[in-house]
């Protein structure tokens, strides 16, 4: 029989006992929405963890540093051989920025400053951010706004920094910090800071008092415990130099997690810092001269975190050390598979209990249609059309199944998460999708109530392929 | 596909067919070898008292049932030998049953009905209707297509099926008591039917029955059955139909 035939008189079949058959497909469609819903909620957080946790930076980053920098384990995972110590310079880079995979190497600078507003000074560690910065999750709640520009003489100070600046109590409690916008901090928007720093300048004669002043100031700033006096003889002078910046933007947290040391109070764009030929720490130990800059580390951002591990091995070819915290999100995505494994069976189970409504309803209509077998297989019926017309039915049932299920467990997780939203707001916290039903899960939903069926017409089908027409026709 | 292929002509020859089967300890003959032969075009009655395996011969033939010994040919294939594929496609192509109890499927249409046998032969749904109507038409029902069995009458029902077996164009026809439900006058009416497939198309025709007189008027052969085996064979000339007719 051909296809359309089959499916023909299968509907027509489905057709003739509705209600029972209303009934089976629901209760497919049931266990298919337990399943959905089970395993959206497993997908939905799983992606709401990982979009949190990439968001922090952490899982797409490998801090690059000179392999006899003892910062992150740089030495520990770098070869023994010392004379392999490549200095970071912009060369090194430019050769990571071309790496397969790498989104972007930014120079990590950071120094100490003077910063004063109207006349009061602060002493402020100040952190250069590139303007991709602007999607990590510290900026999500900005007040204010983020650099306008990459070059813009702006800066983005931290909540507490802020508050120092405002001379508010500073609200010492870390938890409480709420990351909601606050009014006393919005006069210091618009305002102007002005920032005292150590510059490096070509270097003219002997050290003057200033720059002996500069020096010291910049010893503190690389937390190095004896000044290194071949920097006196480097071909640099550290002079003092002011900018004026533009308070555009307050935040709470800091946007560099993967730096617990001498968090930056303040933020200022990437290229403009550079433009300022801010005094490094590298700069004292190299000895480096104005030409050929040496970073002391590189944050380099990844597209994916699976491009973690070639990156880290490219770069510790080059010579440089790596750190990434790539093991952890190892177990998070270890974790989050055991959890939808496991929701997937609990939401399996419901779908196990409707394909034996499967197999009874399929069964009873052997029974009641035992006459009509006879008939076909008198008219010339194989067994294989009947099997497939039992098939067929089991097949129907799935698919409908399948869609309601789908449509159910959608719904039903649509209703979880606004209800889960309503209280998130009660308690004063952002709103979040717990729930995800990407299209793979809605095909895969899909096929996979169609094979139970089928599996559960298995029985019924060789059960009326089987029958005798001759005993099927007697029957009465 | 749908066609019988032109080599066929209906003849039927069975050897020393048996069908028995067991229920509880005992062991039941219900076709205890028959043999017997048809040409292509004869029409022949089963005679016997019910118990006496005319049902269960014509089920052998019909390819419904397979004989536990012997040989059962049909136009030079054994039966016995054929796959249950194959034997469903000689069920489809090669004969037309016409039962008792009718056989209609209820929730189908009086066209739909008639076109079970196309669906199952894959016949184009182009040509189907025209077959449908053709077949209706030779049985005089083609004003009611849309008709479901339950809303005519036994005669109807019975003309329906009539059509339904004919609609495949086989060369062999096999009717099971088809007047066992309806009353004289409509019971004449399909046989009259019957006896116009024998003659105008040319169809080996068994009828099993158990009224002498109908077989009598109609067939050109007489196989009386007791116990599952042949009694008699006769010849039944047409002056039958001279001396009884109206």
């Amino acid at each position: 029989m051909k296809t359309p035939d089959l499916l023909e008189l299968a509907a027509r079949n489905l057709r003739e006992s509705i209600l029972r058959n209303s009934l089976t497909t629901l209760g497919i469609g049931v266990g298919v929405a337990s399943l959905v819903a089970m395993l959206s909620l497993g997908i939905g957080l799983q992606q709401l963890a990982t979009r949190r946790l990439e968001r922090t930076g952490l899982f797409d980053t490998v801090i690059v540093s000179r392999r006899d920098f003892g910062g992150f384990g740089g030495r520990a995972r770098g070869a023994a051989a010392s004379d392999n110590n490549r200095v970071l310079d912009e060369d090194a880079r430019r050769e990571i920025a071309t790496l397969p995979g790498v989104l972007e190497a930014v120079p990590d600078l950071r120094m100490m400053t003077q910063l004063r507003l109207d006349d009061k000074s602060h002493r402020a560690m100040v952190a250069a951010l590139p303007l991709s910065a602007r999607d990590r999750e510290a900026f999500e709640n900005i007040q204010g706004s983020f650099f306008s520009s990459g070059n813009a003489a702006e800066v983005i100070v931290q909540k507490h920094f802020a508050e120092e600046l405002l001379g508010l109590a500073t609200s010492t409690d870390e938890t409480s910090n709420s990351s909601g916008p606050s009014p006393a901090l919005q006069p210091l928007l618009g305002k102007e800071l002005v920032m005292s720093y150590a510059a490096r300048v070509a270097a003219a004669g002997s050290a003057s008092k200033a720059e002996t002043a500069a020096q010291t100031k910049t010893q503190a700033t690389a937390n190095s415990p004896t000044p290194n006096p071949d920097a006196m003889l480097s071909a640099f002078s550290v002079v003092p130099q002011i900018k004026t910046l533009r308070i555009v933007g307050i935040i709470s947290d800091d946007p560099d997690t993967l730096r617990g040391m001498g968090r930056a109070r303040a933020f200022i764009p990437l290229d403009f810092a550079q433009g300022l030929q801010i005094m490094l720490a590298s700069d004292l130990r190299d000895g480096s001269g104005l030409g050929d800059r040496a970073y002391t580390q590189l944050s380099v951002r990844v597209r994916n975190s699976r491009d973690i591990p070639g990156v880290e091995d490219a770069v510790h070819k080059m010579g440089f050390g790596a750190f990434s915290v790539i093991d952890a999100s190892r177990n998070l995505q270890r974790f989050f598979a055991v959890l939808d494994l496991f929701l997937g069976i609990f939401g399996s189970l419901a779908l196990a209990v409707a394909s034996l409504g499967i197999i009874n309803t399929l069964v009873m209509a052997i029974l009641e249609r035992r006459r009509e077998i006879g008939i076909l297989k008198a008219l010339g019926a194989s067994d294989s059309d009947v099997k497939k017309l039992f098939f067929a039915e089991a097949g129907a049932m799935g698919i409908v199944g399948g869609v309601v299920g789908v449509s159910l467990g959608w719904m039903i997780g649509k209703i979880i998460n606004a209800g889960t939203n309503i209280y998130m707001h009660r308690q004063n916290m952002p709103s979040e999708t717990f729930w995800s039903v990407p299209w793979w899960l809605v095909l895969g939903a899909l096929g996979f109530s169609l094979v139970v069926s089928l599996i559960s017409g298995l029985y019924p089908a060789a059960r009326a392929a089987k029958l005798d027409p001759v005993k099927a026709l007697r029957y009465e | 596909m749908t066609e019988s292929s032109p080599t066929e002509s209906g003849a039927i020859r069975t050897v020393d067919a048996c069908r028995h089967h067991t229920m509880g300890t005992s062991l039941i003959r219900a076709v205890d070898g028959i043999s017997f032969s048809a040409q292509g075009g004869e029409f022949i009655a089963l005679l016997g008292s019910s118990g006496s395996g005319k049902s269960s011969l014509l089920n052998l033939i019909a390819g419904l049932d397979r004989p536990t010994s012997g040989t059962v040919r049909v136009d030079g294939r054994n039966l016995a030998e054929l796959s249950s594929e194959e034997l469903a496609r000689y069920r489809r192509n090669s004969v037309g049953i016409v039962f008792q109890a009718f056989n209609l499927v209820p929730g189908m249409t009086v066209a739909e009905n008639v076109e079970l046998p196309l669906r199952l032969a894959e016949t184009e749904r182009s040509e189907r209707a025209g077959r449908v109507r053709e077949a209706l038409d030779r049985v005089g029902l083609s004003q009611r297509l849309t008709h479901r069995p339950g809303e005519l009458s036994g005669g109807e029902q019975q003309r329906v099926a009539l059509a339904r077996a004919l609609v495949n164009s086989p060369r062999i026809l096999l009717a099971d008591e088809p007047t066992g439900n309806l009353d004289s006058h409509t019971g004449l009416e399909i046989m009259e039917r019957i006896r116009d497939c024998n003659q105008r198309l040319g169809m080996t025709v068994l009828l099993v029955t158990h009224e002498r007189a109908l077989a009598e008027r109609y067939a050109q052969r007489l196989l009386f059955l007791a116990d599952g085996k042949l009694v008699t064979d006769q010849p039944n000339p047409p002056r039958v139909e001279n001396r009884e007719g109206k």
